[in-house]
């Protein structure tokens, strides 16, 4: 079993977006590698004959119709945003891909 | 050295439903910015998603007419990515179980035809749309196309060149426009192509570094960018450098691709299964229902054109470009019109004045029945095929039928011999020295003369009667 490794925390907090300082990092490294380590506790177990499970829920095939109702007015909509001019919601402008 | 290219293409199509992928907001395209929204496709907390069942129907459909194998049981994913774009933080798609999978699309370039391999085809929700009209530092987000059902269709590495891809784009369009399944509108973004290009001496096995092109707004123009990769690709290989594996836009106005900067975070999805969306079991009964209903493909369409109608490929092709074209040229012949009639002036005449008024063949103001009813005065004589295109004209602007309009304007061509031969009396008369011309040999003078009796007929002369009453004429002392 891999070990959690400080560089392991900082890149799934870069995936995350999140700022996290030395003595953080520090508790983090320590308390991830426990819960993988009580994860791997499982590879323990002889699992040849149950099969996979492939999803949490046991229901199946739940669709509604394409029938399109009515949206929320868009005050409303956007009354929650940080930011808006009452058309858009407004983001700090995004440089790489987008489209014009 | 001599080069092969080894492209893959990545389609998103949007598909035509009238509600969202997991809500009950419209999927209009041209509504007033965050109109169509909801707190499902905001992404807001404790919302619950439910998958739109005609986005199944739809996928599995596009899959058959891919001869893809369809997943008996098939889940959605989470793509877990930051971008303004996506509200939740995540995408929802499918990951390694997508519904469509192994299918292949024949295509045709010069005459030959070459299998392209499906690898998948899967569903996914569309982001939201990002403005850059704001200003001031600032972009603007519209949540209108957030979460309208998204097919996302990827090819094996096996097509080889510009014109592969275009043949490629070009039958899927038609495969998807077929079946309903998309407007495929490539300028308003219902379809987009995204191509992965690399280059590698011809017998190489392995693959070379691949750039990927994104963000063309139209077909030629993906095509053309392809072209362009392919030969940076080679000339920077032939003069020792070395391909960056990137991001590439298309710049149409220079005619070049440019290096695109790339999403700051890592492409590292994290995907895991959808907890808030059941598991999608299509058993076989329901892959049969569809495959029933599936309509006539293009390819299959093409062929029956030919054997059936006598057609040329290059004719049955074109006329089976559309679905809505190929329905009106077999309606306009089940309506008694000879087939190869009803071709020519449905690829002529009828498409020269669609063209011109912008319209769409679904709006033709003149029915298979009327343009059937004009080609049979033609047949029987009543008027001649030039007169027939200012019929159909008149028909066009009027939506009269060409009976009415010929009995209106008294264009009744004149088949009445001795009618004719006092018009042409009167023209020899009148052109002493050209008839003078043509019975001392010079017979080019006698397209001078049927133009004359054309004219003092204003076109309505039987023209085989003229030309054969004329003769007679002029060949008499
Ligand atoms: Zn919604």
């Amino acid at each position: 079993m891999s070990q959690i490794t400080v560089e392991d925390v900082e890149y799934i907090a870069g995936l995350a977006q999140l700022e996290v300082d030395a003595a953080t990092k520090a508790r983090l490294t320590e308390e991830l590698g426990k819960i993988l380590g009580y994860v791997a506790k499982l590879n323990e177990l002889d699992t040849r004959d149950v099969p996979p499970m492939m999803h949490a829920l046991e229901m199946r095939n739940v669709f509604r119709e394409d029938e399109a109702g009515p949206s929320l007015p868009r005050d409303l909509a956007l009354r929650a945003a940080p930011s808006h001019d009452g058309q858009y919601f407004i983001v700090p402008r995004i440089l790489d891909t987008d489209e014009v | 050295m001599a080069y092969e290219a080894v492209i893959g293409m990545e389609v998103h199509v949007e598909i035509n439903t009238r509600s969202k992928v997991f809500c009950a907001c419209s999927t209009a395209f041209d509504a007033p910015p965050n109109t169509n929204v909801c707190p499902v496709c905001l992404g807001m907390p404790g919302v619950l998603p439910v998958l739109n069942r005609e986005m199944v129907n739809k996928t599995v459909a596009v899959g058959l007419a891919l001869n893809c194998r369809i997943s008996r049981w098939s889940k959605m994913d989470r793509k877990n990515y930051f971008y303004p774009d996506l509200a939740k933080n995540y995408q929802i798609s499918q990951y390694d179980l997508p519904l469509c999978q192994e299918g292949f699309l024949d295509i045709e370039v010069d005459g030959a035809t070459r299998r392209i391999g499906i690898t998948r085809a899967h569903m996914e929700e569309d982001t939201a749309r990002n403005t850059h009209s704001i200003g001031g530092g600032q972009s603007g987000v519209d949540f209108n196309r957030a979460g309208v059902p998204l097919l996302e269709i990827v090819t094996e590495p096996d097509l080889r060149s510009a014109d592969e891809v275009y043949a490629y784009l070009t039958m899927l369009k038609q495969i998807l426009e077929y079946l309903d399944a998309s407007d495929c509108n490539i300028e308003e973004g219902s379809l987009r192509a995204e191509a992965n290009v690399s280059v590698r001496p011809v017998g190489a096995q392995t693959l070379g570094v691949k750039t990927e092109i994104k963000n063309v707004a139209s077909l030629h123009g993906v095509t053309k960018a392809v072209e362009y990769e392919i030969a940076r690709h080679v000339r920077v290989l032939d003069e020792g450098g070395t391909i960056t594996q990137e991001t590439r836009g298309w710049d149409a106005d220079r005619g070049l691709t440019f290096s695109q900067r790339q999403k700051e975070s890592a492409h590292d999805y994290h995907y895991f299964p959808e907890p808030d969306l059941a598991p999608i079991v299509v058993d076989e009964a329901w892959e049969q229902r569809i495959r029933e209903g599936l309509p006539e493909l293009p390819a299959a369409r093409r062929s029956r054109f030919s054997d059936q109608y006598g057609l040329s490929t290059y004719d049955a092709a074109i006329l089976t470009a559309t679905r809505a074209m190929a329905d009106y040229f077999e309606a306009t012949a089940a309506c008694g019109a000879d087939p190869k009639q009803a071709a020519n002036w449905i690829m002529g005449d009828l498409q020269a004045l669609l063209t011109l008024s912008a319209m769409d063949i679904r709006a033709c103001p003149v029915q298979p029945d009327a343009l059937a009813g004009m080609i049979a005065l033609i047949d029987d004589g009543t008027i001649s095929g030039k007169i027939g295109k200012d019929v159909l004209g008149e028909m066009f602007a009027t939506g009269k039928t060409a009976r009415a309009i010929v009995e209106a304007k008294g264009l009744t061509q004149i088949s009445d011999a001795d009618a004719l031969r006092a018009v042409i009396l009167e023209v020899i008369e009148k052109n002493p020295a050209q008839v003078e011309q043509y019975r001392s040999g010079k017979e080019k003078v006698l397209g001078f003369l049927v133009g004359q009796v054309m004219r003092a007929t204003q076109g309505k002369a039987n023209p085989r009667l003229l030309n054969d009453v004329l003769l007679a004429e002029l060949r008499k002392p």
